[in-house]
């Protein structure tokens, strides 16, 4: 009796590993079926970023670096670390032309959407971290003045809040929408501001970056970008 | 950061820019014109009122751009400047969640319209409702830790306390001893048209606060893993007992400041909704729980203003309270 009680026992356990194994099977076909089709479009991205398309996209890296540091000196952006949805929009908006840029508007509308959304992720997860450039002069000039001022507690006689109460501390980026600040090109915060001032840079969410461009002086500007551009840049935590 | 070389060069702006700027900042101040996107991407032009003008013949106190003294005076000055910014941090023994004073009290306290801590010292010792006493300014200090930081109290002389108290009395120098000093607390708010509407609000927190604190409440950190954005409801939040908890003082505060960088933007409508979602979601229990919801908003939440015991959505607030205390839970003295 004992022996037949195990011995059914035994059976069900047999048919239970197999359905498993067989269940394992399917799942590992499905995710390898899911991995090949997430690896092409991210092969795709770093196909463009390093090389470029024969159809006439360049590489991305010819002007944003090797592994998306940017070229701080010519005011062409970091991209690595960047949030991944903010990347994207930005394509979408060069693509449609409400952001305006003659560099960036042709080649966004050689990108498809899929593109687009790969290319994004390619740089979100490129290391952000890098040295800072504190030695520079400018920069360490601006550590104490002007630009740590509005960076860190605003200009609030205009209603400016700090730049850190949204892009993080230290400038270090805070969720899908608000892009790290620290260790991008000076040259390139500068340009921005002027493109929400002048209306070449769509608002952004809830219209918060038009407005504060609206009330910084080209001064207070650069000595913000100064500020950033100083700090080093730093990989990115997770939020909560 | 150097506070003394930082707070100077505050100074050495305001010097270049001359008193036009402290003229302006007396006076109206201007309209600003923010262009938002709607929820349905359209843009839109919208006046933000900024602060409410001081009343007639009452001129706004704007603190002085000043470096802190370097003595021993200045030394507590900005280690009250430092709690204020960080209390996690500085005042770690008090604090149970991530909020700091300048999450609410904005520009480190300095901000009129934003429950400025020069005017808070310059209100006590005052009758308080809420405790039946006279509140001395620390007791009224205390109270934050315990409710808004969902922490427990410093005792009276505690260095915490004596720091903030000394940082307020340093912005305040200068101020008119006026209970009613413009700027203190939150500017009044108008009664809505429409009594406060917890869907109406949830739209509203979708369109103009999820961006921010998320669409869960629950606030979000930095890269460098710090808090940026307060969570508003939920276990890292304030608790029930906190003055924020009040719609009214929430919708008041809202209307005045928020979005950051974009107060006034909001209607009265818009911000009586969006503070009755906000007020109406679970966050950790009033430390003065008596045992029961209902006895406990009995005897502490008596007011159409608090949500606390009510039921939204099928689900009565307070009931599921995470007991009080943060972090500090099960700490000695809590």
């Amino acid at each position: 009796m004992k022996t037949k009680r195990l011995m059914h026992t035994d059976i069900r356990l047999y048919f239970a590993v197999a359905a498993m194994v067989a269940a394992t099977a399917i799942l590992l076909m499905q995710g390898a079926a899911y991995a090949d089709e997430t690896a092409r479009p991210a092969a795709r991205a770093a196909s463009i970023a390093h090389a470029g398309t024969p159809s006439g996209i360049p590489a991305c890296a010819a002007c944003h670096g090797a592994v998306g540091e940017g070229n701080a000196a010519v005011g062409y952006p970091r991209l690595a670390g960047l949030p991944g949805d903010y990347l994207a929009q930005q394509l979408a908006n060069f693509s449609s032309g409400a952001r305006s840029n003659p560099m960036m508007n042709p080649v966004a509308k050689l990108l498809d959407a899929s593109d687009r959304a790969a290319l994004a992720a390619f740089y979100t997860s490129q290391p952000s971290s890098g040295p800072g450039r504190r030695t520079d002069q400018t920069a360490v000039a601006a550590e104490h003045g002007t630009g740590e001022q509005i960076a860190l507690h605003g200009k609030w006689s205009e209603g400016v809040p700090a730049c850190v109460s949204c892009h993080g501390s230290q400038g270090s980026g805070v969720g899908a929408d608000f892009p790290a600040l620290a260790g991008q090109s000076s040259i390139y915060i500068r340009n921005q501001f002027a493109a929400w001032k002048s209306g070449t840079r769509p608002p952004g969410p809830l219209g918060l970056m038009a407005s504060i461009a609206s009330r910084l002086s080209n001064s207070e500007v650069d000595a913000v970008a100064d500020y950033f551009a100083a700090l080093p840049a730093a990989s990115r935590g997770n939020t909560p | 950061m150097n506070t003394r070389i930082a707070i100077g060069s505050i100074a050495a702006v305001l010097a270049i820019a001359g008193g036009a700027v402290l003229l302006a900042g007396l006076d109206q101040p201007r309209p600003i014109t923010v262009k938002a996107a709607t929820p349905a991407g359209a843009s839109a032009s919208i006046v933000s009122t900024a602060a409410a003008p001081a009343p007639a013949g009452k001129k706004m106190f704007v603190p002085a751009n000043r470096a802190i003294p370097d003595n021993d005076f200045g030394k507590v000055v900005a280690q009250g400047q430092r709690i204020f910014n960080d209390p996690a941090r500085y005042a770690a023994g008090y604090v149970g969640n991530q909020l700091r004073c300048a999450s609410c009290h904005l520009d480190q306290g300095r901000k009129e319209g934003a429950a400025p801590m020069w005017a808070a010292y310059l209100a006590y010792p005052a009758y308080r409702s809420k405790n039946h006493h006279v509140n001395t300014f620390a007791e009224r200090l205390q109270g934050c830790f315990r409710y808004s930081m969902n922490g427990k109290a410093p005792p009276l002389g505690d260095p915490v306390l004596v720091a903030l108290e000394t940082y307020s009395y340093w912005l305040a120098q200068g101020a008119p001893l006026d209970p009613k000093l413009p700027g203190r607390g939150f500017p009044a708010l108008a009664k809505p048209a429409q009594t406060p509407d917890f869907h109406r609000g949830e739209k509203i927190y979708a369109a103009r606060c999820a961006l921010c604190h998320g669409a869960n409440g629950n606030g979000q950190n930095a890269g460098d893993g710090t808090p940026a954005f307060p969570a508003l409801w939920g276990d890292h939040s304030y608790n029930w007992g906190a003055g924020m908890a009040s719609v009214k003082n929430a919708a008041e505060f809202i209307h005045a400041n928020m979005p950051l960088g974009a107060g006034g933007t909001l209607s009265n409508q818009d911000a009586w909704d969006v503070a009755m979602f906000v007020d109406s979601q679970e966050r950790p229990q009033d430390p003065r729980y008596t045992g029961s919801v209902a006895g406990t908003r009995a005897q502490f939440h008596d007011s159409p203003q608090s949500m606390y015991g009510k039921t939204v959505e099928g689900y009565q607030l307070g009931s599921h309270a995470t007991p009080n205390g943060g972090t500090l839970r099960g700490k000695e003295g809590l």
